[in-house]
């Protein structure tokens, strides 16, 4: 194997001159980054710097104006939805459902695919499971847990989370950044985007700035999990 | 029909079951344009009979479209569309539950109509009654599978709800034209209603094959 064949096998997505316009607004400009395998990735920046779009993008939820995205080195990102969770602001779930029957639901739409059960992937995300109230009546943060869970359930190789640590208080947040870190420890790559930069510092390897839709600068963290 | 179809079929009745939004809604809807349309008419008068085919196929048109515009409503909500666009799963399938869950749903409000509609306007059957129950059901999935496919082309317009009905009552109107002169040649016994109902499945299957081979292009759009 050669130097340029191992280190794509270690490349989890590859996004090479990006960009996104929305009408005449560029929200991704020429973007260019290698996510590696096992890696974690924050990406911090003001609001409208281009975070979430590329979230989406990397999801295969909005297409490239120009450029690529490969991911596994197999092909675009919705040919291989089934392999990345992707997390929101919003809790994409059905209020009238609880945790678990919202969840059942999902894992149903993975035919052939071996999932978690929905029960387990509550209790990883610190849930109970036979809570009875529909998700309508959950508290933002345990919206944002039993989101995380829907994520997690078919064992996804990419997880890309947009703010998964806003409206969560400090005891949850350390309960979540411990679970990714076991996500990451398993080679799965995750790309956080986030505002509460502290918050991802015990499992970011990367940062990464953007700004005006470019990435301005990109760090070593110092994962300490 | 695979287990994923299911899954979304039982997902909507059992949403719609807690909530009862769309039945209740369409339910009032319906029963207020036909007590309007019997103000507006001598519901005793000769004429009814020969009215009162259009008068059931627009009242369900109505009702059904108060419905229609929330079909989507619960997956744009909280981006579930998202989530599901992100599985496997084909489109197809999730557009086929919710065309049929509407359907049922339409169907029930039909049939808890249709004793009162009787009644308002004093009608008597002088064709073949049981044609009624092919008419109906034609004429409704021709107005749902429209119905569903353009509630979600719209889903990301400002004006979805203005939107639809310019869409869909245009496209529905072969459809109506078909509905509502079967329905009184029924009523009426004065003509044939078969060549309007092999007129209404034939509108039917376009129109759900169509819909089913585009869906999926509208389901993952931006």
């Amino acid at each position: 194997m050669t130097d340029r064949e191992a280190a794509s096998s270690t490349i989890c997505a590859r996004v090479e001159n990006v960009s996104k316009l929305f009408g005449s607004f560029a929200a991704l400009r020429q973007v260019s980054v290698d996510l590696l395998r096992g890696k974690c990735y924050v990406l911090i920046g003001e609001n409208g710097a281009g975070k979430s779009t590329l979230l989406r993008v990397l999801a295969g939820l909005l297409r490239p104006t120009s450029g690529k995205v490969t991911i596994f080195g197999e092909g675009e990102p919705h040919d291989v939805r089934d392999r990345i969770g992707y997390m929101s602001h919003a809790p994409m779930l059905y209020d009238e459902f609880t945790g678990q029957e919202n969840l059942r639901y999902f894992a149903s739409l993975y035919p052939g695919q071996k999932c978690l059960e929905p029960a387990d992937a509550l209790r990883q995300v610190g849930l109970d499971p036979n809570l009875s109230r529909p998700l309508g009546q959950y508290s933002q943060g345990m919206r944002q847990r039993t989101s995380l869970a829907r994520v997690l359930m078919p064992v996804p190789e990419l997880l890309l989370l947009d703010e998964p640590f806003s409206n969560m208080d400090i005891e949850s947040t350390r309960q979540m950044v411990e679970l990714l870190a076991g996500f990451r420890h398993s080679s799965r790559t995750i790309v956080i985007t986030t505002h509460q930069r502290e918050h991802a510092a015990p499992i970011a390897d990367w940062v990464l700035r953007l700004k005006g839709g470019r990435v301005a600068e990109c760090v070593p963290g110092s994962p300490s999990l | 029909m695979n287990s994923v179809f299911w899954t979304h079929l039982v997902k909507d009745l059992r949403i719609e079951w807690r909530s009862l939004d769309a039945i209740v809604s369409m339910l009032f809807f319906a029963g207020l344009v036909v007590v309007l349309f019997s103000l507006a008419f001598d519901p005793r008068a000769a004429v009814s009979q020969g009215i009162a085919g259009g008068v059931l196929c627009v009242a369900t048109m109505f009702a059904s479209v108060s419905a229609l515009n929330q079909a989507w409503s619960r997956e744009i909500r909280h981006q579930v569309m998202d989530a599901q666009r992100m599985t496997p799963s084909s489109g197809a399938q999730l557009y086929f539950a919710k065309v049929l869950v509407n359907f049922i749903f339409v169907t029930l409000v039909q049939i808890a109509l249709a004793p009162f509609f009787f009644v308002m306007y004093n009608l008597h059957i002088a064709g073949p009654a049981w044609v009624l129950a092919l008419i109906l059901p034609l004429g409704t999935w021709a107005l749902v599978c429209n119905g569903v496919f353009f509630a979600a082309l719209s889903i990301r317009s400002r004006n979805r709800e203005l939107l639809l009905s310019l869409i869909l009552f245009p496209i529905f109107i072969p459809a109506l034209l078909g509905m509502v002169q079967a329905t009184t040649a029924v009523l009426t016994g004065d003509n044939d209603p078969w060549l309007w109902i092999k007129m209404l499945t034939g509108y039917d299957i376009i129109f759900t094959t169509v819909s089913l081979l585009l869906f999926d292009v509208v389901f993952h759009a931006e």
